[in-house]
């Protein structure tokens, strides 16, 4: 199934426009991709069984920190069919630590993909109706330009030597993909969390390639707290020996203990204090006593370094460092002297919805209403809703039922009101 | 234009005397939208361009279903964010004695849109008084159907209780329509209005005095 949605992606670039400067990388078979994993220094950039594209090769990508980067590596994944007027694309961001197998198994874990619930034939996102693309953000780690990748001037590992990237920075990519794909204007964009924060940058950045916007579980800026927590993770990266300044990529050992560690702490900060006191209370992992030592007596202790020890299996050390950072600078508002609204006044054709959750600490609904109260200053028609749930931020990710009612009549509307833009209005 | 699923075509009696007020074309916000019945039927047959808030969620949903826009909030909390003048009509429907601070939320009312059209439960109708002065305790009559201690009704007023506010605050009350329960209109002034009608339907005006 994959091979005819990249035989329709070929096909729709030869005869599209004159675009004929596709290049789809050759993908690795899984099991090639396990051996390349395993052997230590080989491969650093987790290399997924993904489309890939190059794309800024003759024009470098500026960044907003100054620095050039030319070319870059976009790994993406696609599902349905782009009908012929390129009016049914969704284009769906992913989280500090998600990737672009939004409906697909993971290559490494073999999970199913981490939105599998959301997206796929028949499902709420019906992939028999929509074409929705996927793309791994820049800085990660699993086929797109990231520290993990070859700075081709050295021909090693760019580790910290990497430009620091935002989340804009982010967006100019997926941007230049989308346009890659011949998608003058996206049906709708979607995210949650991290993703929720690309999605707003494609309202300050691209509005006129947008239909719809959906921002789920988010916010415009990090907060003091959540630059906190974002820090202690990357202390523990940097305070593992092996992270060796980042150039780790030519040893045998990883900073994994550092890695696992922020994991550990990043995790509690997606749950709610309810969530963990349902699910673990203060019950005892396989024994009957306290040991008095320190062994993870605790379910919760056992979950945690549970959730650290598999993290780092498929994620980057230094890919955390730096899209960590991304999300620390995002400070949209104060791109605009402190009127987020301001921001937005490109986007009044915009449909937007935004979603949050009551035990969401992360990205509370007061960040949320603010983006909310934003929109509607600047004239953009938006929905919004508070969706009860105990899960915490990691909500939606989870079953919501609530917020599966909201998206489906968002979208069905989203979809109805679509009208192609007229001949010679292209952007 | 916005293809809406399921259009409005029967409206509740007192929604349609609301509807009856508003300008074809208007941008229109509706604070306490329930379920977007009164904008699902202006966009279809005053082409309007509609937001809603609604407080329950259930409210926001069914309101997104209809392809309208609404955001789950409320009168107190979530005008304070909408530019001067940025509709020609905010609606307030039977809301206002349930918030936190009435007069302020008039006064936004009339800061965010041009016009807004405000309804009351009138608590100076004659079976509210007669059920207090019989039973001596507080009223639960066919329009206030909540006992004292569960009623979202937090700031009681009758109809000449409102048309003095809107005096002392330079209000211009612009139409003023007493109606019964089921919407059916009744052809006399504030002061019977007050005894007479279940509800009051004011269209009012920023005056020159409360203008900012």
């Amino acid at each position: 199934m994959k091979a005819a949605v990249n035989a329709r992606i070929q096909l729709d670039a030869e005869k599209g426009k004159g675009k004929g400067k596709f290049v789809l990388v050759d993908k690795l078979p899984p099991e090639g991709f396990s051996e390349r994993l395993n052997s230590a220094g080989a491969v650093h950039v987790i290399n997924p069984n993904s489309n890939r594209l190059t794309l800024f090769k003759d024009k470098p990508l500026t960044l907003d920190g100054g620095a050039e980067l030319s070319p870059v590596d976009v790994a993406f994944e696609t599902y349905g069919t782009l009908n012929a007027e390129a009016s049914n694309a969704v284009l769906i961001c992913h989280a500090l630590t998600g990737d672009q197998y939004v409906a697909s198994a993971h290559p490494i874990t073999g999970k199913p993909g981490w939105w599998g619930r959301l997206v796929g034939p028949g499902k709420l996102i019906d992939t028999d109706k929509y074409f929705v693309v996927c793309s791994n953000v820049l800085g990660s780690c699993l086929g797109t330009t990231g520290p993990a990748s070859v700075n081709p001037e050295t021909n090693k590992s760019w580790g910290i030597d990497f430009p620091v990237i935002t989340i804009r920075d982010m967006v100019k990519v997926q941007a230049a993909l989308i346009k890659e794909l011949n998608i003058d204007r996206l049906l709708m964009v979607i995210g949650g969390s991290m993703g929720g924060m690309q999605v707003l940058e494609w309202l300050t950045t691209y509005p006129e390639r947008l239909h719809s916007a959906v921002v789920i579980a988010s916010a415009a800026r990090h907060t003091a707290q959540n630059i906190a927590f974002h820090e202690v993770g990357r202390q523990a990266v940097m305070a593992d020996p092996n992270w060796s300044t980042g150039a780790y990529y030519e040893h045998d050992e990883k900073p994994a203990k550092g890695l696992s560690v922020a994991r550990m702490t990043a995790h509690i900060t997606y749950l709610s204090e309810d969530a963990l006191t349902k699910k673990f209370g203060r019950n005892l992992q396989e024994r009957d006593t306290v040991t008095f030592g320190f062994d993870a007596d605790f379910q919760v202790e056992s979950y945690l370094r549970h959730q650290g020890s598999t993290f780092v299996d498929r994620f980057d050390a230094n890919s955390y460092l730096y899209i960590t950072r991304a999300m620390d600078y995002l400070d949209i508002p104060g791109r605009y002297n402190g009127r987020l609204a301001d921001a937005f006044t490109g986007a009044t054709h915009v449909r937007c919805c935004v979603i949050s959750f009551t035990s969401d600490w992360l990205y509370p609904t007061i960040e949320n209403k603010r983006i909310v109260h934003a929109l509607n200053a600047a004239g953009v028609p938006v929905s919004f809703a508070e969706i009860q749930s105990a899960h915490g931020h990691d909500a939606f990710l989870l079953e919501a039922p609530e917020m599966d009612a909201m998206l489906t009549g968002f979208l069905d509307s989203a979809a109805k009101s679509y009208a192609p833009l007229p001949k010679g209005a292209k952007s | 234009m916005t293809d809406y699923s399921k259009p409005e075509n029967t409206l509740r009696p007192d929604l349609k005397l609301i509807a009856d007020l508003i300008e074809s074309d208007s941008r229109v916000l509706d604070v306490g939208c329930a379920d977007g019945s009164l904008l699902s039927f202006l966009v279809h047959h005053k082409n309007i361009d509609g937001r809603g808030i609604e407080i329950s969620q259930g409210g926001v949903n069914a309101c997104v279903a209809k392809g309208l826009f609404a955001i789950q909030g409320d009168a107190d909390n979530d005008l304070s964010e909408y530019p001067d003048g940025s509709f020609d009509y905010v609606i307030l429907s039977r809301t206002l004695q349930a918030v936190h601070r009435p007069k302020n939320v008039l006064l936004e009312l009339l800061r965010i849109g041009k016009k807004a059209i405000v309804t009351i439960p009138n608590f100076g109708q004659w079976r509210v008084r007669l059920s207090l002065m019989t039973r001596g305790r507080m009223p639960v009559t066919r329009t206030l159907k909540k006992t004292w201690y569960n009623t979202d009704n937090i700031h009681f007023c009758t109809i000449l209780d409102l048309f003095d506010l809107m005096h002392q605050e330079g209000i211009k009350v612009r139409e003023f329509v007493p109606h019964s329960k089921a919407g059916k209109r009744l052809q006399m002034g504030p002061a019977r209005a007050n005894l007479f009608a279940d509800q009051g339907l004011f269209l009012i005006e920023p005056g020159e005095t409360s203008a900012k």
